[in-house]
């Protein structure tokens, strides 16, 4: 363990770690190396590896490798520091390529020439010099578009289960995404942390038949690389999607699957450095990391392009208050939830009607963006599909047949508004008339008088008048 | 332990994150300020042990080395107080944002240094005193027009008393040019219009006042059913997507303190970008002047520095402080004291402490002791009444208010508003619970309203009442179905879904919905309350509920919040006596069939 150095071109490298445990390697008698700082690592046989400076003193380094410490030892490890901290070249001329999840080419081709390097943590932006998002983004999809919108510079992420088609939705979303008004193509980075082989294959499979690869960038840390490298995976993707948005003014849609597996990746290390666990075993600072890579989404004053993020992750046993959704539920502007019940029922895509929410759905519908009624349509609908829940658990326990005329309406509305406004074809592109269109359609089976939240000159024009009149009012008069 | 008396340069030994260590620290002293490495990356002194001093940094720490120079500034972290700070909006430690976009654009870099007031800017001054007087600590020495809506007053600082040796003539001053001399028992002093105090030291107060007047917020639920008082303090937990920020928002937008602090801490940027984008298009109800004239924003977004975090929350209550030391009733809303205290977690963690609950520090009750208690209606040195109100919202974990931080908070306020996810999730907003929420301040303000509404009292029990009773029989309903029970009970069913839909629920976007008056809420209570007093008369004489649910009148009860503004009070007052003249009729018309002795209560 008797650190020696040699001068090489880099600088120093070091001879011999006092300790390797997990991910963690501990460098002794350095000189000149600063916080956050990339490491070379080189095993016995002179193979490199990243690592990264977690905790830094006069004395030694406590470094994180990235890709692994297998088959390194404290006698022959070799450890070069580069004297930065991790950087990505980032360049227009990355459409279309993969990477791997530390942005290293992974499809045999060159790597990105660039002599632009960005530092891939960014920087916070500046929230005097945000632009609020406010254009909405058509994905043709009903349930999203109608009840939960998303706008350019959202992000909003998709809570799902394991099983359930969340790559599919996201996919679909990605294949359909776009603006009312403008023909803009999204660009598309992807990043993949700790998936399996085929996810990745589903999506390259999918972006290619749309023709959505040429303008896509993948990052790919699969399920069998190194479970640390996926800390640096989104960051690694973010960097360049920030390169494209603000400095090349495209727009970007950025997907990260799966935040779960990141997390844990998280809990790793964590635990490895001996920090005092948080709930389930996550550190405490997981609120402060995941909101380090989700709010570098959005619009800046003055640039013509945007980040737009969906962030997927599994909930594990569909759990929406485990720490992982929970914190990411705080950061997000809002959440899609996959619902297990409808997706057994065959409602494709299975989107929970309630728990889903877009909050910045206000900004970027109704007059002027998307129509007048948009609004208070879907707030009726929530409302009204919210007593559908109770009407449902009541005819649980005392049966359909003892309900009231009205409650067994809304158990029609029910059905209708989840077989025919939920429910789509996974190839389906629904424009957002033909989404309001079946909103009005489904909540037409309810009588008027119980649209408490429309005013009168929308269901004028938009009601779809019935044949039969509404129940009680004149029926009972003479009773 | 040695003790090290001679000092070389101070110089950073170790770096962990946001905490780093430096030695030749001897002389430093407690949340003394410092600046690290060549950047000059502000840091705050957390615990001093011998030469070494850990030191907590607001900036980001990448890259810098041990051996980097450490530079002491000898005072306490502090902000500068003044003209200018209302309409401004600051990070955690007092940095203006705009200043900081001017000069490093849209990302914040390290080590930006800006001042948080222009001190170029010159404003008009206009003296209170003359020379020869005498003054006290916290005398108005002067007056500065702010913002329209803001009369500055420039004050001597608590520490200075004495007699006036000169004044300067009304006039254009900048915020260091010396306004006055003061002749104190130590000698004379300048006073300028700045001052500067430490965020972490209360500022002082005369005494201690009894709450009196409520906040009125134009919010329906709180104001009529749990309101806060002005002074008061208040807790808004909620789990995520239950409307925790839009309710803050509205509370800022239509509270009538004449001051409005709003610290966002560790929320989202688009949030913060949503505020300033809103406010200064917005009008005041009362004065008809942009909200932005009288609101000071502090942003600590969730991905901005986690110690700027902790430190955010005092740097907004000092603020608050200072313009209520001028007698303004001022409100502070801090959007989430969670995140602040998980800030403290990190921090605590990265220190090593000893953790208690859920790993967070043993002092967080401490803390918030601290915060909530520099709230309060206080008589200033002045001798005038001005009070703080604080509003905080609670982020727990999955919505479980067992947890430390909602436990902790419940113990320093007295106003719990708890936001509930089903109604949030039925769309139901402001989602704030009536059963599971309550404020000690009724009584507090009870008086107050009684000239504004002598029956306001009476109806807000009976509200309450009712709808308690309609959650044991929904117990029942849930079981059995609702046409089992009688009318009388199915009454009480109907008239609570017209409160929850017709009263409670506002709607924050819908233009007369977004504020209502006191009146108008007290009027709108009243209506509905009618009609159930009216429908109970009816069923007694045997009318079935079917018949009262179909009146023409229902319907227009259920949209009357949005359909009238808060000046057509009168349309209101017609409504009310059609409900009564429909009932009437139905009265009369079952008064001549209900000849019958018994009627029985078969529907």
């Amino acid at each position: 363990m008797h650190a020696t150095f040699d001068v090489e071109d880099h600088g120093l490298q070091y001879v011999g770690a006092s300790r390797i445990d997990g991910p963690l390697v501990v460098v002794e008698r350095i000189r000149d190396v600063g916080y956050d700082e990339i490491v070379e690592i080189l095993d016995y046989a002179g193979r490199p590896r990243l690592g990264r400076v977690l905790d830094i003193s006069v004395t030694q380094a406590v470094v994180q490798v990235l890709e692994g410490t297998t088959g390194l030892s404290n006698q022959s490890l070799h450890a070069r520091f580069l004297g930065e901290s991790f950087r990505l070249p980032v360049s227009r001329q990355m459409l279309g390529r993969v990477f791997d999840g530390l942005g290293r080419p992974a499809d045999g081709g060159p790597s990105a020439l660039s002599a632009e390097r960005r530092d891939v943590n960014g920087m916070p932006i500046n929230p005097y010099a945000r632009r609020y998002p406010r254009e909405f983004i058509q994905t043709g999809v009903s349930a999203i578009d109608g009840m939960n919108a998303l706008v350019r510079g959202q992000k909003l992420p998709v809570f799902s289960g394991n099983g359930l088609p969340h790559d599919r939705v996201s996919a679909q979303i990605v294949r359909q995404a776009r603006l009312l008004e403008e023909e803009v193509e999204f660009s598309i980075v992807f990043a993949a942390m700790g998936v399996k082989h085929d996810v990745a294959e589903f999506f390259i499979r999918n972006f290619r038949d749309s023709g959505a690869l040429a303008r896509a960038v993948m990052f790919f840390s699969l399920a069998d690389a190194p479970s640390v490298e996926r800390l640096l995976t989104p960051r690694v993707a973010l960097t360049l999607a920030e390169h494209l948005a603000f400095d090349c003014g495209q727009h970007v849609l950025v997907l990260l699957t799966d935040m779960t597996n990141y997390c844990e990746s998280l809990r790793e290390v964590g635990t490895a450095r001996g920090e005092i666990p948080g709930r389930k075993g996550y550190p405490g600072y997981l609120y402060s990391d995941l909101a380090s890579i989700y709010e570098r989404a959005g619009r800046i004053e003055g640039s013509p392009g945007s980040i737009t993020q969906i962030p997927i992750l599994t909930m594990p046993s569909d759990d929406i208050s485990h720490p992982v959704p929970d914190l990411t539920g705080y950061i997000t502007e809002g959440q899609i939830v996959l619902d297990r019940d409808l997706f057994q029922r065959g409602v494709y895509p299975p989107i929970a009607g309630l728990p889903s929410l877009s909050r910045l759905m206000k900004d970027g519908v109704g007059k002027g963006y998307t129509r007048e009624d948009h609004p208070i349509l879907a707030s009726q609908l929530f409302a009204c599909y919210a007593y559908v829940k109770r009407v449902r658990g009541l005819a649980d326990v005392i049966g359909e047949e003892e309900l009231s005329t009205l409650d067994k309406q809304y158990l029609k509305f029910g059905e209708a508004f989840e077989m025919r406004f939920l429910n789509q074809g996974e190839y389906e592109n629904r424009s957002i008339e033909t989404t309001l269109e079946l909103g009005w359609d489904v909540l037409s089976t309810l009588p008027k008088d119980e649209l408490h939240r429309v005013s009168d000159a929308l269901l004028k024009k938009y009601y779809h008048e019935k044949e039969e009149a509404p129940i009680c009012a004149t029926p009972l008069q003479g009773a | 332990m040695t003790i090290v008396t001679k000092t070389a340069e101070p110089v950073v030994t170790r770096i962990s994150g946001p905490i780093v260590t430096a030695v030749g620290m001897y002389a430093a002293q407690m949340y003394e300020v410092v600046q690290v490495g060549s950047l000059g990356l502000v840091g705050e002194v957390v615990r001093l042990v011998g030469d070494y001093a850990t030191i907590q940094v607001y900036e980001d720490t990448t890259m810098l080395k041990p051996g980097a120079p450490v530079r002491c500034t000898g005072a306490p972290l502090s902000v500068w107080l003044g003209p200018g700070l209302v309409g401004s909006i600051y990070d955690g430690i007092q940095r203006p944002l705009p200043g900081i976009e001017a000069r490093s654009g849209a990302w914040i870099r390290r080590g930006e240094k800006v001042d948080p007031l222009d001190t170029e800017k010159r404003w008009t001054f206009e003296p209170l005193i003359s020379s020869g007087e005498m003054v006290t600590a916290g005398q108005a020495i002067g007056l500065v027009v702010e913002t329209p809506l803001v009369n500055h007053r420039i004050m001597t600082p608590p520490d200075i008393s004495g007699t006036v040796r000169s004044i300067v003539d009304k006039g254009d001053y900048g915020l260091l040019d010396p306004l006055a001399v003061i002749e104190t028992a130590t000698g004379p002093r300048e006073v300028t219009m700045l001052q500067r105090w430490p965020v972490r030291v209360p500022r002082p107060i005369s005494e201690r006042l009894r709450i009196t007047e409520p906040l009125i917020t134009g919010q329906r639920i709180i104001d009529t059913f749990f309101p806060i008082g002005k002074g008061g303090a208040a807790a808004i937990p909620g789990g995520f997507g239950t409307g925790k920020t839009i309710t803050q928002h509205q509370l800022a937008k239509w509270s009538d303190a004449e001051i409005i602090v709003f610290i966002g801490c560790g929320e989202r940027g688009n949030e913060m970008t949503d505020v300033l984008r809103e406010f200064p298009e917005l009008k005041d109800p009362r004065s008809g002047r942009p909200l932005m004239e009288r609101t000071i924003l502090i942003a600590n977004t969730s991905n901005m520095p986690v110690a700027a975090r902790e430190v955010s929350i005092y740097t907004g209550i000092t603020l608050a402080e200072y313009y209520r030391d001028m007698g303004f009733s001022v409100a502070v809303f801090a959007d989430s004291t969670s995140r602040w205290a998980e800030a403290l977690r990190e921090l605590a963690a990265r220190l090593e402490e000893m953790p208690a609950e859920e790993g967070f520090p043993a002092s967080l009750p401490t803390r918030l002791a601290q915060f909530y208690e520099r709230g309060g209606a206080v008589t200033t040195l002045a001798g005038e009444q001005a009070s703080v109100s604080i509003v905080g919202a609670v982020s727990p974990p999955g919505g479980d208010f067992s947890e430390p931080v909602t436990q902790h908070t419940r113990r320093f306020i007295r106003c719990f508003w708890a936001l509930d996810t089903e109604l949030a999730n039925a769309r139901h907003y402001p989602s704030i619970h009536w059963l599971h929420s309550y404020s000690e301040y009724v009584e507090d303000v009870a008086s107050w309203w009684k000239k504004e509404a002598p029956d306001w009292i009476d109806l807000r029990t009976e509200a309450l009442t009712l709808l308690q009773r309609e959650d044991r029989l929904q117990q029942i309903v849930k079981l059995v179905g609702p046409d089992v029970l009688p009318d009388g009970q199915r009454l009480i069913l109907f008239i609570a879904e017209i409160i929850k839909d017709g009263f409670l629920a506002q709607s924050a976007f819908d233009e007369n919905d977004m504020y209502c008056t006191p009146e108008r809420q007290v009027m709108l209570l009243r209506i509905i309350l009618t009609l159930y007093r009216r429908g109970r008369d009816l069923i007694q004489g045997g009318v079935p509920l079917a018949r009262i649910r179909s009146l023409g009148c229902v319907p227009h009860l259920l949209r009357a919040k949005t359909a009238f503004g808060n000046r057509e009070l009168e349309k209101l007052t017609e409504l009310e006596g059609r409900i009564m003249e429909e009932t009437e009729t139905l009265a009369k018309e079952y008064a001549k069939e209900a000849t019958p002795i018994c009627t029985p209560l078969l529907t």
